[in-house]
């Protein structure tokens, strides 16, 4: 045991050094991104699903560091065919994904953990584990990353203030309302300060009411400088938020505007765009 | 403070499905137990082959009226022939002595000496009886009686039922040892795996989300393989403890009566303690191995 816990030790450090983009050499950014390279980069990215059922087709996009981007799209539009791809659960059939510049076809099976411990990802059903405190489930995801006791008493009471929980503690998951859940998701997610933060639904199970206040925290922690990008079906808040928006349809992108709406209905200002044939797309495509 | 982790979390598990972890400990238990039994059986026994087949001999018994140059001829003769490896002389008087000292009444009954001159041969091969003894006195091709190689030889004479019969029963023992020890050590993986398995299933959430924040696959594994060698190590444990009961209890003091308890080439305890715990923590191993592989993707 003693072996596996320096080695992780030491990739970890490694692949948190490497995250400078300037170790790794990304092929030159596509047009419009000058300087920076961008946190999620997907270059004709296609994956299906058995036979003739498509997860994405041809998915060209990238995001920039410190974005807050929304995902829109019907359920089997390819949401959660991004997110996979990004987690490293699926892998892509063609194309290059790039996350800060590293490929994802290259890095290793038994890589792709610390690949991980830079992503914070959320889902619609928490994930918590039932038969631990609200404090051990946040723990819990430094305790499985080798973090020390040191580690945990510093970094766990702060997250737990940052999303609210300071009072909830030492309660079980099924003593919490569904936005607390939530928020003690997001707070696994995002203990270990990951730079990019991935929610796939995560106001899908709560009221309006409850997911402003999800948003708000996903918004809180996108302006420490994490790239957050939100899968959702919840219209009123993309419409409210006024952020990048990605549509997907039967895994193609139909639609990305910088900072859109969740239906296609055009603003003013879209309008106006248009008539003077400059339509307002993300710099980007 | 991780090794904490781990043992923490596989007694967790193993409270949580007792009674599969408990099938999986009995069945270690009677393998370990039939594992533990038949090691000193089976090496008594090959112990006590072996001693018999090294006094398989075969005896050449030469005609009464041989003369010593006869007896010089045909000890040449022997010495010369191949697949022997002693030649002992024994002669008529020596073999007289030697059964007066066994019956002295019975030979004080006799008025002269009615044993031949013998020889008794060791063959190289004990499985080279037969041959041997056709080879010194070979049957007529029609078949009937043997004609000894030379004139001064009377007959040669083998053990050859006895020396069969005690291979036999030793062969049958290890077969029988040998496919009930594989048979319950089969069985053992595959408890084992299953106990394993149900584990897996139970903490599959706990899985989800530890591949989610980024554990390692090891990270994930280990307190399933402590799981697995905890039961291991439990019901050898238990087997052990039978084992010595049973040695104090009974054997130790039979030891005195029966040669075959007591025989000096069966295992030390402690070495047979030894060998049952690494089988024990192996098969379990093994067990575990087996579930992760096939039901842990990660």
């Amino acid at each position: 045991m003693a072996p596996t816990r320096s080695t992780s030790r030491r990739v970890r450090r490694r692949i948190v050094t490497e995250r400078p983009p300037a170790l790794v050499t990304p092929p030159a950014p596509p047009a419009g991104t000058p300087g920076t390279t961008p946190v999620i980069e997907f270059r004709s990215v296609s994956k299906h699903y058995g036979v003739g059922a498509v997860g994405l087709d041809q998915a060209t996009f990238s995001v920039d560091p410190g974005a807050f981007m929304f995902l829109v799209g019907s359920t089997g539009s390819g949401k959660s065919t991004v997110m996979r791809l990004l987690i490293k659960e699926l892998e892509a059939d063609s194309g290059t994904l790039r996350v800060a510049g590293h490929d994802l076809a290259r890095i290793a099976r038994r890589r792709v953990p610390f690949y991980r411990r830079n992503l914070g990802v959320v889902f619609q059903d928490f994930k918590l584990l039932p038969n631990r405190t609200v404090h051990d489930n946040v723990a819990y995801a430094l305790q499985v990353t080798g973090g020390s006791r040191k580690d945990i008493r510093a970094k766990v009471p702060d997250i737990l203030r940052l999303t609210g929980l300071a009072t909830k503690l030492h309660n079980y998951p099924d003593q919490l309302s569904g936005g607390e859940q939530q928020r003690v998701a997001i707070a696994r997610a995002f203990v270990n300060h990951p730079p990019l933060l991935l929610a796939d639904e995560p106001t899908g199970n709560l009221d309006p009411e409850t997911s402003i206040g999800i948003m708000q925290l996903l918004y809180r922690i996108n302006r420490t400088g994490t790239t957050v990008l939100v899968a959702t079906h919840d219209q009123a808040m993309v419409n409210k938020m006024r952020r990048r928006v990605l549509e997907l349809s039967h895994g193609r992108i139909v639609r990305d505007e910088a900072s859109g709406l969740y239906n296609r209905d055009e603003s003013t200002r879209e309008f106006a765009a248009r008539l003077r044939n400059d339509v307002p797309r993300t710099p980007e495509l | 403070m991780k090794v904490g982790f781990f043992l923490r979390e596989s007694l967790r598990s193993l409270r949580r499905n007792a009674a599969p972890s408990f099938a999986a400990v009995a069945t270690i238990l009677l393998t370990m137990l039939v594992i533990g039994v038949f090691i000193p059986i089976v090496q008594a026994t090959t112990g006590a082959a072996n001693d018999v087949r090294k006094r398989v001999l075969v005896d050449v018994y030469l005609k009464t009226d041989a003369k010593p140059a006869d007896v010089a001829r045909v000890q040449q003769l022997l010495q010369g022939t191949p697949g022997v490896k002693r030649v002992e002389y024994v002669s008529k008087a020596q073999a007289y002595a030697q059964q007066k000292a066994k019956d002295p009444a019975a030979f004080a009954l006799l008025g002269s000496n009615p044993l031949p001159d013998t020889f008794r041969i060791t063959p190289t091969d004990p499985g080279n009886v037969l041959k041997l003894k056709s080879e010194l006195a070979p049957t007529a091709t029609s078949g009937g009686t043997a004609t000894p190689l030379d004139r001064s030889i009377d007959e040669v004479r083998d053990q050859k039922a006895d020396t069969t019969k005690i291979l036999q029963v030793t062969r049958f023992v290890k077969l029988m040892a040998g496919s009930l020890a594989v048979l319950l050590v089969l069985a053992s993986i595959f408890l084992i795996a299953n106990t394993i398995r149900l584990s897996l299933y139970a903490r599959r959430r706990e899985i989800e989300v530890m591949k989610l924040v980024g554990a390692t696959d090891w990270f994930i594994r280990w307190p399933f393989v402590i799981e697995g060698i905890v039961v291991g190590a439990f019901g050898t444990a238990l087997a052990i403890a039978v084992l010595a009961v049973g040695k104090i209890a009974l054997l130790d003091p039979l030891a005195n009566d029966f040669a075959l308890i007591s025989s000096p080439q069966t295992i030390g305890f402690s070495a047979l303690i030894a060998i049952m715990l690494a089988a024990g923590v192996g098969i379990s191993a093994l067990g575990s191995g087996l579930s992760l592989r096939r039901f842990l993707r990660v």
